[in-house]
């Protein structure tokens, strides 16, 4: 299944990055991509909103955390929405639960969001 | 002893088909559904680590699987064809692989120091989600290539049909 990626920018300035399948070392790039115009286009915070995520691996893991990296270079932040158990042991296996903010819904997250201004 | 043996261009496109072959002959051999996901993933992991090591260094050079079901366990063994591709950090090319080498991600702090050890090659991702999700893991290099054997318990029943 080719991934699919969609984004859009809440009235709070969020922009929301829904992503559709399978994130490995074939479709990566499409999200690298995404993430790297949405920073070019002054977009820093973002979520990305990972429960249509079939399956991912470590190269999908990478480009999240390059894509962290970059916003964080402009004061941005790059959190994640994702309930389903497989694709959250993952983050955990890798330890990367320390480095991403993991919500289980975009309303929790834009909530929180809201509560830390 | 049931035996598949698979060889695939050394091109990203193909470790999904590699992973979907893996799944089909893992459930055949009498894995655990529960246990599925993980084989997929590992083997997607050390095909993936195979294939950017062969578009690096013999892009016409394809990358082998074979997949084992005997003795209860269902064993994945991917090979390549790069000598000189290091699996754990400057230096460390020959012998079987150090404990740990997929670099201690608890250690990197920052996003920032994060992606800088992925970039150099001291942070190995994929190595730590193949040492987390496989249930027994042997991963050596040879003046011919890298291997990453994997194994999982399987029915024998299930695996001898």
């Amino acid at each position: 299944m080719d991934l699919k990626v969609n984004d859009y920018t809440t009235d709070d300035g969020l922009t929301v990055i829904t992503v559709e399948g399978e994130i490995d070392v074939y479709t990566a790039p499409k999200l690298r991509e995404k993430l790297i115009d949405l920073v070019n286009k002054g977009k820093f915070h973002l979520l990305v909103d990972m429960e249509k995520v079939e399956f991912l691996d470590s190269t999908g893991l990478g480009v999240l955390v390059g894509g962290l990296k970059r916003v964080r270079a402009h004061d941005g932040s790059l959190e994640l929405v994702c309930t389903q158990e497989r694709i959250l042991k993952i983050f955990r296996i890798t330890g990367l639960t320390k480095v991403f903010g993991i919500h289980t819904s975009i309303a929790e997250a834009e909530e929180k969001r809201k509560d830390a201004k | 002893m049931a035996i598949v043996e698979l060889a695939f261009s050394a091109l990203p496109v193909h470790v999904r088909t590699a992973r979907l072959i893996v799944t089909a002959v893992a459930r055949r051999s009498g894995v655990e559904e529960a246990l599925l996901d993980e084989v997929r993933l590992a083997v997607g992991e050390a095909c993936s680590r195979a294939v950017e090591a062969h578009r690096r260094n013999c892009p016409d050079e394809p990358v082998h699987l074979e997949l084992k079901g005997e003795g209860g366990r269902f064993e994945v063994t991917v090979t390549d064809a790069v000598p000189g591709e290091d699996i754990a950090g400057p230096g460390s090319r020959t012998g079987d692989r150090a404990e740990g080498s997929s670099g201690d991600l608890t250690a990197v702090g920052t996003p920032e120091d994060l992606a800088f050890a992925l970039a150099n090659g001291t942070v190995d991702l994929g190595l730590a989600v193949i040492e987390g999700l496989a249930d027994d893991v042997e991963i050596s290099a040879s003046p011919k290539g890298v291997q990453i054997r994997m194994s999982w318990p399987a029915t024998e029943a299930a695996a001898a049909t």
